[in-house]
């Protein structure tokens, strides 16, 4: 799965899918924006959610943020890495501070995402 | 969207400086000032450690002069005016007739006047206040325009600041001012802050201010100055314990409610807000502020409620995870009788917690009774 594969949304998720298991968590200018992150609740394997729900909360030393879940799907594991070390979040936040996996529901429908340029496009707006 | 933002507010004769730092900029009290610049943990180590630089020029000044100086101050404010000398610097609050807080503020003794630093939120209401209540032969300028503020902040700042001043800083001790130049220019330089660690805070003409922050920067090499956001500014006096107007204290709270009975002098004579104060501790306070510390994770934000069993004694008015300790941090206002173990709730959740004594970081470089 290639960096140019990530798909953003408008609320600073990114997301990466890999046959029916989504990988996501927050963008690089998220995590700059929050700055240094403290706790990320763990998300717990085998919650349902409807694209929109929130997924998980992300305090920084400044303020507490949601993370809402960008498609629908179940939780099948959340990043425990993140609850000795959530400032991964910041310092590798494609990488190993990805916060959970979500196993798709049948035929859903990606399109409506931004790639990599778009988003850039979309913070800079 | 940022930048549109910040076109509307004020900017310190810094900005420019804060900007090619890297620094996050945000509205504060209608100023763009930098909430941080690495990141608020490692800016607040950095003070803990060495030594940061803040730019505070948003503060207001007020300068009090004329004959009734004095006893105009000491009607105005709660600390005695009568015991600070010329040179010393005065950690004091303006009270209503209610008790209830205008602000808190530093005054300067100065020759034939008064220094008064206030918060930059509530400068145009202390204003109208200090104007409306001034007696006798006292007036009051505002000086807030022609001021820059800086702080250097924590053990090595001494170190720093003489490398570049004329001062004889091992002659100025805690909550003293003295005239100096800096950088080659003319300064208040007083040694004062709001981090627990020794340090200095530097008055200055705005002009000269990009002048004596880059000679700051450059002197603290060494020690690997930092520049420090308003972010690290809260967590570092979140940290001492130290009263925030606009959380501890506001219009509808008093000195015995804040804990900021030692800088209220009931036996001064009258002032402002006396006789409701003294009212108020003889009738005896229902709520009072407390530290408490999380033992489970989480971190307090100002409202949440605090709660005793399921019983809600409180709430949270300031609170931060602390990079020292590394762990939530707060500070609340519960009900007189309560202290020991207590939960916050978060979101839902109730994370248990016990108040602690303050300060809740105990190893500050602060140099007293020097």
């Amino acid at each position: 799965m290639g960096e140019k594969d990530r798909l953003f949304t408008e609320t600073h998720e990114w997301f990466s899918v890999e046959g029916d298991v989504a990988t996501l968590g927050l963008t690089d200018y998220a995590q700059g924006e929050l700055g240094d992150i403290v706790f990320v609740e763990l998300p717990e394997a085998g919650r349902n959610l409807a694209a929109g729900d929130v997924l998980t909360t992300v305090e920084s030393v400044k303020s507490v943020s949601e993370l809402y879940a960008p498609i629908e799907g179940e939780i099948v594991e959340g990043n425990a890495d993140l609850e000795d070390d959530p400032s991964l979040v910041n310092s590798d936040p494609y990488g190993k501070g990805w916060i959970a996996k979500l196993k798709l529901a049948d035929g859903t429908d990606l399109s409506q995402f931004m790639n990599a340029e778009q988003y850039e496009a979309h913070i800079k707006g | 969207m940022l930048t549109q933002e910040v076109a509307t507010v004020r900017k310190t004769a810094l900005y420019d400086e804060h900007v090619a730092l890297g620094g996050k900029v945000v509205e504060f009290a209608g100023w763009a000032m930098p909430m941080f610049y690495e990141g608020i943990i490692s800016e607040h180590r950095r003070v803990r450690s060495t030594a940061g630089l803040f730019d505070v020029s948003h503060m207001g000044e007020f300068l009090i002069s004329g004959a009734d100086a004095l006893p105009a101050l000491e009607r105005l404010t709660t600390n005695r005016v009568a015991s600070l000398t010329e040179g010393r610097v005065q950690y004091s609050a303006m009270c209503y007739e209610n008790g209830g807080f205008v602000d808190d503020l530093l005054v300067y003794a100065m020759p034939g006047r008064y220094m008064l630093v206030v918060n930059a939120a509530n400068l145009e209401k202390d204003l109208d206040w200090i104007r409306s209540n001034l007696t006798g032969d006292a007036v009051v300028d505002d000086i807030s325009d022609e001021t820059g503020l800086i702080a250097l902040q924590g053990p090595a700042s001494e170190g720093i600041l003489a490398g570049v001043t004329t001062a004889d800083l091992t002659k100025l001790p805690y909550y003293h001012w003295v005239r100096a130049e800096v950088a080659g220019r003319a300064t208040t330089l007083s040694r004062t802050g709001y981090t627990g660690e020794d340090g200095f805070e530097i008055y200055c003409d705005p002009e000269d201010s990009h002048t004596i922050w880059s000679a700051l920067m450059e002197e603290g090499k060494a020690a690997e100055i930092a520049p420090v956001g308003l972010g690290a500014r809260d967590t570092l006096r979140l940290e001492m314990g130290y009263s925030l107007y606009g959380s501890e204290m506001d219009a509808n709270r008093t000195p015995p409610e804040a804990g900021l009975m030692w800088i209220t002098k009931l036996s001064k004579g009258d002032f402002i807000g006396r006789d409701a104060i003294v009212r108020k501790m003889d009738e005896g306070i229902d709520e009072r502020i407390v530290g408490f510390e999380l033992t489970g994770r989480g971190v307090p934000r100002p409202g949440h409620r605090i709660l005793v069993g399921d019983d809600e004694v409180g709430y949270v008015t300031s609170g931060t995870f602390s990079p020292s300790l590394g762990r939530g941090i707060g500070l609340g206002y519960v009900r007189s009788d309560v202290t020991g173990e207590l939960s916050v709730d978060i979101r839902g959740s109730h994370i248990e917690a016990h108040t602690v004594s303050l300060p809740f970081y105990r190893e500050g470089s602060i140099k007293r009774g020097r």
